[in-house]
């Protein structure tokens, strides 16, 4: 699903994220575990194909295809789609207008939809506008579940979410993933940024990588790096040189 | 058919120029109707009970308490454009009278139409009696044609009995080269309201207005809005003031300004002259390209316990939110029509459906021609 190779990127002058390769198969759900400011969000913004995040070296090949000279809207349209952690405030753009135009001619029944993460009641509010945390991830889901990209980044979807909600919002994930179908048939992908683990309580990962001052430093099974960081902290892998 | 009346036949691209300006010539959810082309007047007439649309001079000559109307709110030395209006010898327009108690939920809908004369003058009156209800459409607009010199002065009274609401909805749809002078002013009694809604998306060389409400009555309410677009050449010259007199009175003004390049001057003025009154006054901005949006909100408090604020705002669209929009599989050019719209949507509380649905079919058309 998606590749990326030896990616170098840099935030105006300064490079942030230094020689990532990462790859994700189909159907695989991954994690990406770091502390703050470590160049999480950095990299998920990078692979969306912000324009302040400049890619110096390397590429990111997404369904075969090199994406890395690509605009934000060309690799949506190719099936990358993204959970904001703090999406912008619109003022007077509804949220039922955006999800209009998301959903361009297809059919899809954005009522119904918005029911099921209880957002049925926000289609005519200015989008983010006085949203609390909660409500605000639902939204981004709800975005997503009307633009149902086959790559479904998350970045920190549990940040800000009261404990009744996390259940419904990694639910609604779980869906987006095809989590319910059998392994063999899945065929979305994802990659969950989250710096507490709670929503892997929700969420089922395949695997699980660290990042620590822009470069991913080890590998493994999500839960026994979970494990490992709630024991000892970060401390060990911001003094870890391995990479 | 009144004997000022004359009929003059439109082309199709008249017709579709008054559609733009939200005029219904087959009067579909409108109940009533004034058409002036140039200086004729073309249609007056109205279906719903205990509403009257008049011509100016058959109003005249009908009610003789017309008088007490008649330059009363807006006075005829203001300046060169009400001088020039009170010296016509054969005065244009139309008066709409609710009478006490009538209600209309389908809008009227009046339309001056700029053809070939140089200057379209008109002068109208606008009175909701006690306990009525009157929502008006005011589509101006002007052939395509129309070239240098072409100008519309236009004085509107209005009068807001006790109880008695007024909203009164102008979709401006001219043409580069056209000059418009509106003087309005609206004098609101206790306990009603006035509403106005200024809307302008497509060229114009030059538009100068400021309406002026006198809340005169007890908890009379005033909302002004107005959403404009300079074009390059346009040079708006745009503003909406409240006085606030009765007690417990209170005024809203919003506006929304974008520029292409043109010139949006954008005024506001509440002045607050008695107790428990309210006003809020915002303006926000929007620069596309390098022109001139120039915020002048004014707030004039003259006693303890007049509550007035203000807030105004310019800028430019935020990139994160375009990109936001982007990362959605919108595209730059829709991402940014998409903002705008977003910008654009002003809902007026106490506005009929008919009349929010017109204002934003009009600015559909200009979101889907890309702003």
């Amino acid at each position: 699903m998606l590749h990326i190779e030896d990616l170098h990127v840099k935030v105006g002058e300064k490079e942030v994220l230094h020689d990532i390769n990462l790859h994700i198969g189909d159907g695989e759900t991954h994690v990406l575990l770091g502390p703050n400011g470590s160049g999480k969000t950095t990299l998920l913004m990078t692979i969306m194909g912000f324009s302040n995040y400049t890619i110096t070296e390397g590429k990111i090949i997404f369904k075969g295809e090199d994406v890395t000279k690509m605009h934000a809207h060309e690799r949506a349209k190719r099936g990358i789609g993204m959970l904001f952690q703090r999406p912008p405030t619109i003022s007077g753009l509804k949220l039922g207008k955006l999800l209009t135009a998301i959903s361009r001619e297809k059919d899809a029944d954005i009522e119904k939809l918005a029911g099921s993460v209880h957002m049925d009641r926000f289609l005519e509010r200015d989008i983010n506008k006085g949203f609390s945390g909660g409500e605000i991830k639902r939204s981004e889901v709800l975005q997503l579940m009307i633009q149902n990209p086959d790559f479904v980044m998350l970045d920190e979807p549990e940040s800000g979410v009261d404990l009744e909600n996390i259940s419904l919002i990694g639910t609604a994930i779980g869906s987006l993933l095809e989590k319910e179908k059998q392994i063999i048939k899945r065929q979305k992908s994802g990659l969950v940024i989250t710096h507490t683990g709670y929503i892997l309580d929700y969420l089922e990962t395949d695997r699980g990588h660290v990042m620590c001052d822009g470069m991913i430093k080890c590998h493994g099974n999500p839960r026994e790096i979970l494990k490992d960081i709630k024991q000892r902290g970060y401390r060990e892998c911001l003094e870890c040189r391995q990479t | 058919m009144p004997p000022d009346m004359i009929p003059v036949p439109l082309s199709k691209i008249d017709k579709d120029r008054l559609a733009l300006s939200g005029i219904d010539l087959a009067m579909k959810n409108r109940c009533g109707s004034y058409l002036q082309m140039d200086q004729d007047i073309v249609q007056s007439e109205c279906s719903q009970e205990g509403i009257e649309v008049l011509t100016y001079k058959k109003a005249m000559e009908k009610y003789d308490w017309m008088k007490d109307y008649a330059w009363k709110a807006v006075s005829p030395d203001k300046d060169e454009i009400t001088k020039y209006v009170a010296a016509q010898k054969d005065p244009k327009g139309y008066v709409i009278i609710a009478h006490r108690g009538s209600s209309n939920i389908l809008p009227i809908q009046a339309c001056l139409y700029l053809g070939r004369e140089l200057i379209q003058h008109v002068h109208n009156i606008i009175i909701a009696e006690e306990g009525a209800e009157l929502h008006i459409i005011s589509g101006c607009t002007s052939g395509a044609h129309v070239g240098k010199g072409g100008a519309h002065y236009g004085v509107s009274e209005f009068y807001v009995k006790k109880n008695a609401k007024i909203s009164f909805t102008m979709i401006h749809n001219w043409t580069e080269e056209v000059e418009v002078y509106p003087r309005s002013a609206a004098v609101v009694d206790e306990n009603g309201v006035y509403l106005s809604n200024y809307v302008c998306m497509q060229p114009v060389k030059k538009v100068q207005m400021y309406p002026t409400a006198t809340l005169k009555g007890e908890n009379s309410v005033a909302r002004f809005s107005s959403i404009a677009i300079a074009s390059p050449t346009s040079f708006m010259d745009l503003g909406s003031r409240a006085i606030l007199e009765g007690k417990g009175a209170s005024a809203e003004l919003i506006a929304r300004a974008i520029t292409k390049g043109g010139t949006i001057i954008s005024r506001g003025h509440i002045m607050g002259k008695t107790a428990g009154t309210k006003g809020h006054l915002e303006c926000k901005g929007l620069i596309l390209k390098d022109g001139r949006i120039y915020a002048i909100p004014e707030i004039e408090g003259l006693v303890v316990g007049t509550e007035l604020s203000h807030e105004a705002a310019v800028g430019k669209l935020a990139q994160e939110e375009i990109e936001y929009l982007m990362s959605r599989g919108l595209d730059e050019d829709e991402a940014t029509a998409t903002i705008i719209r977003g910008f654009l949507d002003v809902k007026i509380s106490g506005l009929p459906e008919a009349l929010q649905k017109q204002i934003d079919a009009t600015i559909d058309v200009a979101e889907k021609a890309g702003f």
